[in-house]
């Protein structure tokens, strides 16, 4: 399985507030941020918790700056986040930044 | 992972449920999971983690290929991730002049405990894993650490199966000192990067 994304490309994480348990956290839901690097390779746990299959696929170290997730802070965010939470980052939303 | 509230109450009892079911058909002795707990824990402590950053100070290619891969590095110190459920992924950051990391798990609280020893109370605390992400100059702060301003400062979030370790900055006046004497400075707050060191 490849991946869909390497390091430098930048991302947006879903807006998706399931009901399920999910490893995407709220405060960095709908945020643009930029993969690091490769983590590793692990079944969705949002699928996994549900008794659901769940293949493993890759899990991205993605950088996010403060300001995109709170609107303020100088500081960055680094999360380990599953393919499945991640679009690569519209060009109009990147110029838009 | 998580087992705090919620979802994670449901769990609690469908694993207390299974241990149930594996004691009463003979799967395994009613204290055969504590000794391996305990087993694992009396293994568990931060000076696994000073052992590892005294040797990175010491040995620059140690620390490259703990850099590149900890899991991996390990190893040459008779250390490992393995020994809990799963071997779990290693991913040591380096404070620098310009950098300073710092680790959280905002879903509960996991860290690498094999080289930290059992977290304390304040890392599962609600109040430290929702602020150090917002400001995690403010929460340092109260710990008495406090990076320069022009320090850019990085927070980890341990949201998926890899665990994170803060290689702290070897303090000034050590160029004499031992490895065991450099170990010796190291403590678990410096490994979570609350602490300079």
């Amino acid at each position: 399985m490849t991946e869909r994304f390497r390091p430098g490309d930048r991302v947006l994480t879903s807006r998706a507030d399931p009901v399920h348990h999910t490893r995407l956290p709220r405060y960095a839901r709908g945020a643009a941020g930029t993969v690091l690097e490769l983590e590793g390779r692990y079944p969705l746990p949002d699928d996994r918790s549900r008794g659901l299959p769940a293949e493993p696929e890759p899990v991205y170290a993605v950088r996010f700056r403060a300001a995109e997730l709170f609107g303020a802070g100088d500081h960055q965010v680094t999360l380990a986040l599953w393919e499945s939470y991640l679009r690569p980052l519209p060009e109009e939303a990147a110029r838009g930044e | 992972m998580s087992d705090h509230g919620g979802p994670g109450h449901g769990l609690a009892a469908r694993v207390r449920h299974v241990e149930a079911l594996l004691e009463r058909h003979g799967l395994v002795d009613a204290t055969e999971l504590d000794r391996a707990l305990e087993a694992f824990l009396s293994r568990a402590s931060p000076a696994n983690g000073a052992r590892v950053v005294a040797r990175a100070w010491l040995d620059e290619g140690f620390r490259a290929r703990l850099l590149a891969d900890a899991s991996a590095a390990l190893p040459e110190l008779g250390l490992s991730m393995g020994g809990g459920i799963q071997e779990q992924r290693l991913k040591v950051v380096a404070n620098t002049e310009t950098t300073h990391n710092v680790i959280v798990c905002t879903l509960c609280s996991c860290y690498p405990i094999s080289l930290l020893g059992p977290s304390p109370t304040w890392y599962k605390s609600e109040s430290y894993r929702s602020r150090v992400v917002r400001d995690p100059r403010g929460v340092l702060r109260e710990f008495g650490c406090m990076p320069g301003p022009d320090v850019e400062i990085t927070v980890w979030d341990a949201t998926a199966e890899s665990r994170y370790m803060v290689l702290p900055r070897r303090p000034a006046g050590t160029a004499g000192h031992s490895e065991a004497e450099l170990a010796g400075l190291v403590t678990r707050n410096g490994l979570i990067g609350v602490a300079d060191v």
